[in-house]
């Protein structure tokens, strides 16, 4: 399987606090990569990297190379809205704009292309489908996104982030508002999602890393201390740390 | 022992809650006397004709007030005019662009400042800066002054209204491809809509009922305020603060009650009804 997404001696600082030391990882395409570790490890930081979001905040910085499809995205020539509409972000708690569904969803094809009224109804329909969420609110695209419930808006989240045919999402902890049921939901959705999309995915729980995910990365303190194949991971970890961690002995 | 311990902070407690609750009776009374006075007196002079005529010299009949009230509506409008584009801009850049912080701090610094400002004293600088220069007292002058007073006002509440929206909702609309502006404009502004409008609207209730300023600026009329660039403007904090203090008669003073009461009904309106009509509403999440 090809590479969709490499990290390469990738250092990030919070001023002059270093959180992120010479990470190596290699993201496979169409694949779920699950990104554990203890709080405050880095794992978030790492994810925020990979779409320059960090950049809204001052004296926050990364260093090294994340590549996508082999370019460096963290040149400056890189232009960001374009990387952006690449790659995906999910984010902990549902983050639905003010405005009606349709509008939700509509917001970035309106940004990153131009499509006839036809052409704008069927994506948004297509993205909304492709987030198992269509069926739910096909009767009520007018009302505003803030009325669903939070399992819907975390769908309605994902339908907005594919809705401009990305190649990467990213999810940052994306269940950990929800209840078990729509917990459950996300999961299957997110299976189905890899077969077009290549996903990166922070969690806590690892029974979730353990059911969804074909590769995991352990980070320890802003290193990461392993990565591999999901099953060797959970089952036959190489490092004692990782295992004390998987097995709940701390963290 | 322990028993007894109990007793004395219940007490403690019981003797506070008194005296808070005594304290807020206290400020609510004060409030009822004051409108219930302006209500029993100021009730006697309403009728049509007080509402449909301008004010008129001490003498002539069918004297009114509607020339006033038709002036604080466009010098109060004309403040909000002025102050609020620019006002609502610097709440965004506080808020939104904190990539210096020390401009930031100076400007929320001299926010407060110019909020804790005596009113007369705006009246009088607005009074050497537009009124002397261009040689007349002028509508536009008075809303330039109370533009100054709500400036800082409006520019606090948006700061402190685009604040109340979660970081994670600007990461999300960057996350899709955003640019800052748009970001800050189409959804960070359009989520704290409700608290802006409020925030203006606030400070539109407060400022018009400013008097001093107006009297350096607007001065009054005995006309329809048809000079609103080039001369006095009538207006009621004036009307009311002339007839009530400059005049010896009886039934200027009584007038005046009437227009303190219309124009107390006219804030507590406008305060009240933003209030309920732009009530967030609480959403499940």
């Amino acid at each position: 399987m090809p590479l969709k997404l490499e990290a390469k001696n990738l250092n990030f600082f919070y001023g002059s606090e270093q959180v992120l030391f010479d990470n190596n990882l290699p993201v496979e395409e169409k694949k779920i990569t699950a990104v554990i570790g203890p709080s405050g490890c880095g794992k978030s930081t790492f994810l925020r990297v990979c779409n320059r979001i960090f950049e809204l905040y001052r004296n926050q910085r990364a260093e090294g190379e994340l590549l996508l499809d082999g370019v460096n995205v963290l040149l400056p020539e890189v232009d960001i809205l374009e990387l952006r509409r690449n790659v995906g972000m999910i984010f902990q708690k549902p983050t639905p704009f003010p405005m009606s569904v349709f509008d939700n969803v509509a917001y970035p094809l309106k940004l990153h292309f131009k499509l006839s009224r036809r052409e704008m109804f069927d994506r948004v329909e297509q993205a909304l489908r492709g987030a198992s969420l269509w069926d739910e609110v096909k009767d009520k695209l007018k009302t505003s996104g803030l009325e669903l419930s939070g399992g819907q808006q975390q769908r309605l989240c994902i339908a907005r982030a594919i809705a401009s045919e990305p190649e990467v999402l990213l999810m940052d902890e994306p269940t950990s508002a929800l209840d078990p049921l729509a917990t459950g939901k996300i999961e299957e959705l997110m299976v189905e999602l890899k077969k077009r999309f290549t996903i990166m995915v922070v969690t806590h729980n690892m029974q979730q890393a353990a059911r969804i995910s074909d590769a995991t990365a352990f980070f320890f303190k802003g290193v990461i201390i392993e990565h591999g194949a999901t099953n060797q991971i959970f089952t036959n970890p190489k490092n004692r740390k990782t295992e004390e961690y998987i097995t709940g002995r701390f963290g | 022992m322990q028993k007894k311990k109990l007793f004395w902070r219940k007490l403690a407690n019981h003797i506070f809650r008194f005296f808070s609750l005594l304290a807020v009776l206290l400020a609510a009374t004060a409030m009822l006397v004051i409108v219930s006075h302006v209500i029993r007196t100021g009730s006697k002079s309403l009728s049509l004709g007080f509402f449909l005529n301008p004010s008129k010299p001490y003498g002539m009949p069918d004297s009114g007030i509607a020339n006033a009230l038709l002036g604080s509506i466009m010098i109060t409008l004309g403040a909000a005019l002025l102050a609020t584009p620019p006002a609502v801009c610097a709440g965004i850049y506080l808020a939104e662009f904190r990539d210096r912080p020390k401009i930031t701090a100076a400007l929320r610094f001299s926010a407060n400042v110019m909020m804790g400002m005596p009113s007369v004293l705006v009246g009088l600088f607005v009074y050497t800066l537009v009124v002397v220069p261009s040689g007349h007292f002028s509508g536009l002058a008075g809303s330039v002054a109370l533009a100054i007073i709500m400036f800082p006002v409006v520019m606090r509440t948006t700061e402190d209204m685009l604040g109340m929206v979660p970081y994670a909702l600007r990461e999300a609309s960057l996350a899709i491809g955003m640019t800052r502006t748009r970001t800050t404009l189409r959804i960070v502004c359009r989520s704290a809509r409700k608290g802006l409008i409020t925030g203006i609207l606030l400070a539109l209730a407060r400022v018009s009922g400013e008097t001093a300023p107006l009297l350096f600026t607007a001065l009054f009329a005995d006309a329809w305020p048809k000079h609103y660039f080039s001369g006095p403007t009538p207006n009621m904090p004036v009307l009311i603060t002339e007839y009530s203090t400059n005049s010896p008669f009886e039934a200027m003073h009584q007038a005046g009650w009437g227009a303190a009461l219309v124009i107390t009904v006219l804030v507590l309106a406008l305060n009240i009804g933003t209030r309920i009509l732009f009530r967030e509403k609480r959403h499940a999440s």
